[in-house]
């Protein structure tokens, strides 16, 4: 049986959810909320739900695979079998394996992995429940985590997707978006040296809407961006006088 | 040429704090003739030297640092003690026998077994190879006894405080030993359980409460308080029953 | 194995001299559980979920409702089935993979308490006898280990059960399913609860912690239900319990069974 398509977008120019097409969802950060990973970060953005830790830098076993000039940085995303409306086989599958190699080719080159040669930077991303942008969400938070472990980084690294829906290019396309619209691009970006770390993109876009998209996918990173600052200096804040004391102290 | 972010303020990685002249210190880096913080911490300079005090990091090692260490695995060289770092390091057979010595992995195993605690200072360590220790120290060695809890290394300093102050005030006010390794673990040896138990209390608050103001003063608040609960035995006369 | 599984002796030591006092560790009494939180609702995509902290142990359960075979030995019952996952970034020692043996055991444990008990009134959940019904998924996400999985995880499926929703639904003349407006709760009928234990130096200790478990050599399960029949047992590790370990065990876990059911009906 076929339905008509549903309208993604209503007359008066809003989305689903009510937003406007260059709108993000509600993003929340909770920084360091797990006890035995070096650094944790959950986020919240729209409907997705997710759950980022770091281990490390850590001995690597086996040794063989060890770099003997960097870090090994290795990253898992994962997606809970209860995260989607149809149970999901916790068993890694293609889009998986596809979207953890992507994802350590985004983070890799924020890292100073040339500081800990011999060890393994581990990256855990598990989607607890997605709707839509979930590896662009769990780039993000794995980023402010990589921070919350006290590992060096060039930057934070941010991710955002822009798309086509109706028509229309909107920022941060939710689940319906993706799979009943016409064209889907997640971003991450370097936000200090402009660089792009990810670029996907599946559907079909005219040259004109691929840089209306990729301009207002930039634009949503940089906003992004700044709630990651937000987010870590809320949870770090200091008094000034009191950081005499904590002087002296050497770290890695 | 400018700083370009005041005195103790809070930074984040990627956050641009100076530009031209300046040297990249501790937690910074230079690109392109501006630097860069690279970790979370409070930004400060010396002379023309800009860094980040972290707020959060792990412990590395460095030359002469006071470890406290778990035997983890014996080889035919020596120990592999765990010091709370992102490599192990290395107790060599030299550092306890004698030169001419040969000792059979089961010797090793008498002296110092799996699972032993150790009192060390790191000898050596580049990142090209594991650090090494040492047990030529006063006071190193193996640790028999005594309670040991973890600490987050950068919130060390503040546990030892301003020219040991705030160590010495836990010391006194529990009447413990307390050893405190640059690698995050601490040692505490009392003369009773419910000593070590108060001073293992006020470290973690101490480790809790570390960026606060008034952190001192509070502690001394509650030593005082704790002496009067738990009849701490600071001098020879125990005050009540335990 | 891991360093982090290595007790130093110095703790070792310290651990047997607070026993001698009836005194943990982190201070508590040795019948004493650790600070219990449990917040459900947190995954609306799951039919009912529930994260439970229990100390730093965190664990969520997202329970699934879809339809499937029977099983053939019960053509007339819905099927439950429960899965672990040891996440990785729950703890070091933690590696990613397929389930190992301790999550399969975890997973079995879990389950064992839930299905003896009749938790879920599975006749309640068949659509057409001997060819579909409902399938109940449990799934237990550890996401922090401190210790005490199975009892967090316990705790965390009958708070998620509780927490389900499914939707309405008419069985058709020709068997089809056709779901209706509003939602149901899944037929609950009873609130397992387990208790698990150890021995050290010869005191029982309940819940215990991650320090405490790479101490003990034997550990010992005890799940009983509302009405306080004993509906799963497991022992676990190398070590013994004498016979009168296992009937003082039995008292210690009907008592703490009560109490930790009313926390988590509470909710």
């Amino acid at each position: 049986m076929s339905k008509t398509k549903e309208k993604l977008i209503n007359k008066k120019g809003l989305r689903v959810d009510g937003r406007k097409p260059e709108e993000l969802r509600p993003i929340k950060f909770e920084i360091g909320l797990l006890d035995k990973a070096n650094g944790s970060v959950y986020m919240e953005q729209g409907n997705n739900k997710i759950l980022t830790a770091i281990y490390g830098p850590r001995e690597l076993h086996p040794r063989h695979l060890a770099l003997q000039d960097r870090a090994l940085l290795r990253c898992r995303y994962h997606m809970a079998p209860f995260s989607v409306e149809e149970r999901k086989s916790p068993a890694p599958s293609r889009r998986k394996i596809e979207l953890s190699k992507v994802i350590r080719e985004a983070l890799e080159p924020a890292v100073f992995t040339e500081l800990y040669p011999r060890t393994s930077i581990d990256v855990f991303i598990e989607v607890l429940q997605s709707d839509g942008g979930s590896r662009c969400a769990g780039m993000t938070a794995a980023s402010l985590a990589l921070a919350d472990a006290g590992i060096p980084l060039r930057d934070l690294v941010v991710a955002c997707a822009a798309g086509k829906v109706d028509g229309q290019v909107v920022l941060d396309l939710n689940d319906a978006e993706d799979k009943l619209g016409e064209a889907d691009m997640p971003l991450a970006l370097f936000p200090q040296s402009d660089s792009v770390m990810l670029l996907q993109m599946d559907g079909t876009l005219s040259q004109e809407e691929f840089e209306k998209a990729f301009n207002l996918a930039i634009e949503g990173c940089k906003r992004i961006y700044g709630m990651q600052k937000e987010a870590l200096k809320a949870k770090y804040s200091v008094k000034k006088e009191d950081l005499e004391d904590l002087e002296g102290g050497k770290e890695g | 040429m400018p700083l370009l972010v005041e005195k103790r303020q809070l930074v984040t990685p990627g956050d641009l704090i100076a530009e031209g002249e300046y040297r990249a210190g501790e937690n910074t880096y230079e690109r392109d003739g501006k630097i860069y913080a690279s970790k979370i911490g409070a930004f400060d300079s010396r002379d023309n030297t800009v860094y980040v005090i972290a707020l959060k990091g792990f412990y590395i090692p460095e030359t002469d640092d006071l470890v406290i260490g778990k035997v983890i695995d014996i080889s035919l060289s020596g120990w592999i003690v765990d010091i709370n770092a992102p490599y192990n390091a290395m107790l060599f057979v030299s550092e306890v026998f004698e030169r001419s010595f040969n000792p059979r992995k089961d010797e090793l195993s008498e002296v110092f077994d799996i699972g032993g605690m150790l009192l060390a200072k790191v000898a050596a360590f580049d990142r090209t190879r594991d650090p090494v220790l040492t047990l030529r120290g006063p006071g190193l060695g193996k640790i028999t006894h005594g309670r040991i809890v973890e600490m987050t290394p950068t919130k060390i300093p503040r546990l030892i405080g301003k020219k040991g102050s705030m160590i010495d005030l836990v010391k006194k006010g529990t009447g413990c030993q307390i050893v405190v390794g640059k690698n995050g673990l601490v040692l505490i040896r009392g003369k009773k359980p419910e000593d070590e138990a108060s001073a293992i209390k006020i470290i973690r608050i101490i480790e809790e409460e570390a960026h606060t103001s008034g952190l001192t003063n509070r502690i001394g608040e509650l030593i005082k308080k704790l002496k009067n609960e738990v009849g701490i035995s600071v001098q020879d006369k125990g005050k009540t029953d335990q | 194995m891991d360093s982090s599984e290595i007790i130093p002796k110095v703790v070792r030591k310290g651990i047997s001299n607070l026993l001698v006092q009836d005194k943990r560790l982190d201070g508590r009494g040795l019948t004493e559980y650790r600070p219990i939180k449990v917040e459900t609702g947190i995954i609306d995509k799951a039919a009912g979920s529930a994260l439970v902290s229990l100390g730093k142990t965190k664990v969520l359960v997202g329970v699934k409702v879809e339809t499937g075979e029977p099983f053939s030995d019960s053509p007339d019952e819905g099927a439950l089935t429960v899965n672990a996952e040891l996440l990785p970034l729950a703890s070091p020692v933690f590696e990613p993979g397929p389930p190992d043996e301790n999550s399969i055991e975890l997973a079995r444990i879990v389950d064992r308490g839930v299905r003896e008990s009749k938790a879920v009134d599975l006749k309640e959940l068949c659509i057409v006898h001997g060819k579909k019904v409902f399938v109940v998924y449990i799934d237990i996400y550890i996401l922090d280990h401190d210790g005490n999985l199975i009892d967090a995880s316990a705790i965390a499926s009958i708070a998620a059960l509780i927490n389900s929703k499914m939707s309405n639904y008419t069985v058709k003349k020709d068997g089809e399913l056709e779901y209706t407006s509003g939602t149901r709760a899944l037929p609950l009928q009873n609130y397992p609860i387990a208790v698990t234990m150890a021995k050290i130096d010869g005191k029982f200790i309940v819940d215990p912690s991650l320090e405490e478990e790479k101490l003990i050599d034997a550990r010992l399960t005890i799940a009983l239900d509302q009405d306080g029949n004993i509906c799963a047992m497991q022992k676990g590790g190398i070590g013994t319990f004498s016979t009168a370990d296992v009937l003082e065990a039995t008292k210690i876990a009907r008592e703490k069974s009560g109490e930790l059911r009313k926390i988590v009906l509470g909710k």
